[in-house]
């Protein structure tokens, strides 16, 4: 079957099987490795895209129900000439990051996080992030990467 | 995962012609079917995705009834339902924040998981399932784990919510999968007190009929502090034994009054 959908801004097009993830379709048939595939299960989050605006888990939806939507991945937050955005400054800037399996999903999340709730507390970053999983930071510097990016003040995030 | 026809219908009509085809076989938010069909416990040869049926979705309120269509997201119920406050609050803890984008209503009651919340709000709420060819009362719906009244190739449309006088809905969530380990949504109405309770029983959610006359005649706490119910026919699992669950669902119950009165 045919899809065409609009991924990072730019029209896109391919033949897939009914069977085809959106998670896949990204991958494999678009290039775009920056989404992740931790778990293939929606437990982990490392394949969090947006789909018409919302996070979706990219490897627990079908790529034909993505005819017709926009998808924006990891590869479409960085400007054209590699500056990164200030959700992916941040987590530079806070150490958000170890072996970065998770990050493109935990910026994804952010970015949706941010989008609904530009100013959270902690608490609702934390629990924003339910669904994404980290097996080295911890969390706590993914959490005061997020507080950093939406310009607040970093509080004494806990166990620190 | 096995191949299959994928069928995108645009009304309820083109969708349950595509079901009667041979083991076709509906597709909502996918986040319990993708990953059943993943592991191959499920093959069916056509999946008709209800996602482009307009009709199905949105929620609206009317004469003190919240109506939700049957493709409407959680977090769409979470953002929405402001009619019935402990029904939106109980949508937005359902999973995380994209299975809230995806799962709907109609795909978790049709499902309906032992552990589930949906199916705890419908039947304290004594809710009115809508399908495309009849309506069927909470009370007859749901008869046991993922067994219900719904026929092969029957869709839920809508459903339909008597907003309560007071309600509340409290989870014990298991952390790993964000389900209830118990959860106990209490509803007051003119009529009386319902307490349905899921994530306990090895028969699915349930009535806890004690509870409910002694809140009927008194919506306090002090009216079920010192009830208890028999752990028999609880869950026992690595998570906790029926007595933890027996015990989880008094304490639960008396959470959620406290909290609605
Ligand atoms: C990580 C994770 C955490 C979760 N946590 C929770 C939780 O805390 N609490 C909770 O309650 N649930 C939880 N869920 C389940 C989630 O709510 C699902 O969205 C829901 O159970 C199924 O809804 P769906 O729309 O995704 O249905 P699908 O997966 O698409 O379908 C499920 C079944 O319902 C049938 N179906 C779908 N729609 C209809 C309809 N309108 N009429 C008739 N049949 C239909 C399908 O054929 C299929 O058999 C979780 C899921 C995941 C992946
Ligand atoms: S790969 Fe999709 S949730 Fe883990
Ligand atoms: S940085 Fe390694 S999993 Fe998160």
């Amino acid at each position: 079957m045919h899809i065409s959908l609009t991924v990072n801004g730019t029209e896109k097009t391919g033949e897939i099987e009914g069977r085809t993830l959106l998670s896949g379709f990204l991958r494999d048939g678009l290039g775009l490795t920056g989404t992740h595939v931790g778990c293939d299960t929606s437990q982990c989050g490392a394949c969090v895209v947006h789909v018409d605006g919302v996070a979706v888990k990219s490897c627990t939806m079908f790529a034909a129900e993505a005819d017709g939507c926009a998808v924006d991945t990891i590869e479409g937050q960085a400007a054209p000439d590699g500056t990164l955005n200030v959700i992916q400054q941040a987590f530079q800037d806070h150490h958000g990051l170890q072996c970065g399996f998770c990050t493109p999903g935990m910026v994804m999340s952010a970015a949706a996080l941010l989008k609904e709730n530009p100013k959270p507390t902690e608490a609702e970053v934390r629990a924003y992030l339910e669904g994404n999983l980290c097996r080295c930071t911890g969390y706590h510097n993914i959490v005061r990467a997020i507080l950093a990016a939406s310009g607040q003040d970093l509080p004494a995030v806990a166990a620190e | 995962m096995y191949a299959f026809e994928f069928d995108r219908p645009a009304t309820v009509a083109e969708a349950v012609a595509a079901l009667a085809a041979e083991d076709a076989q509906a597709l909502a938010g996918g986040q319990t079917l993708i990953p059943t069909l993943k592991q191959r416990l499920a093959s069916p040869s056509r999946l008709v995705s209800l996602s482009g049926i307009a009709d199905m979705k949105g929620v609206s309120t009317k004469d003190g009834v919240l109506t939700i269509g049957g493709g409407t997201s959680h977090a769409r119920v979470a953002a929405e339902a402001e009619a019935y406050p402990a029904l939106a609050a109980m949508a937005g803890r359902i999973g995380d924040p994209a299975v809230r984008n995806r799962g709907t209503i109609g795909g978790s009651l049709a499902n309906n998981d032992p552990a589930a919340d949906y199916p705890a709000a419908a039947l304290a709420s004594g809710a009115t399932i809508v399908t495309d060819r009849r309506e069927i009362a909470a009370d007859d719906y749901f008869q046991g784990l993922f067994t219900t009244a719904l026929e092969e190739g029957e869709l839920i449309t809508a459903v339909r919510f008597p907003v309560p006088q007071a309600a509340n809905y409290q989870k014990f969530e298991q952390p790993a999968s964000r389900f209830a380990l118990t959860g106990v949504f209490v509803a007051q109405t003119a009529d009386g007190v319902r307490v349905a309770v899921t994530g306990a029983s090895e028969d699915g959610v349930f009535r806890w009929k004690d509870a409910e006359a002694a809140l009927s005649e008194d919506f306090s706490e002090g009216a079920v502090k010192d009830l208890t119910i028999a752990p028999d026919s609880m869950i026992a699992d690595l998570h906790g034994s029926k007595q933890y669950r027996a015990h989880l669902v008094k304490t639960m119950t008396v959470r959620a009054v406290r909290a609605a009165s």
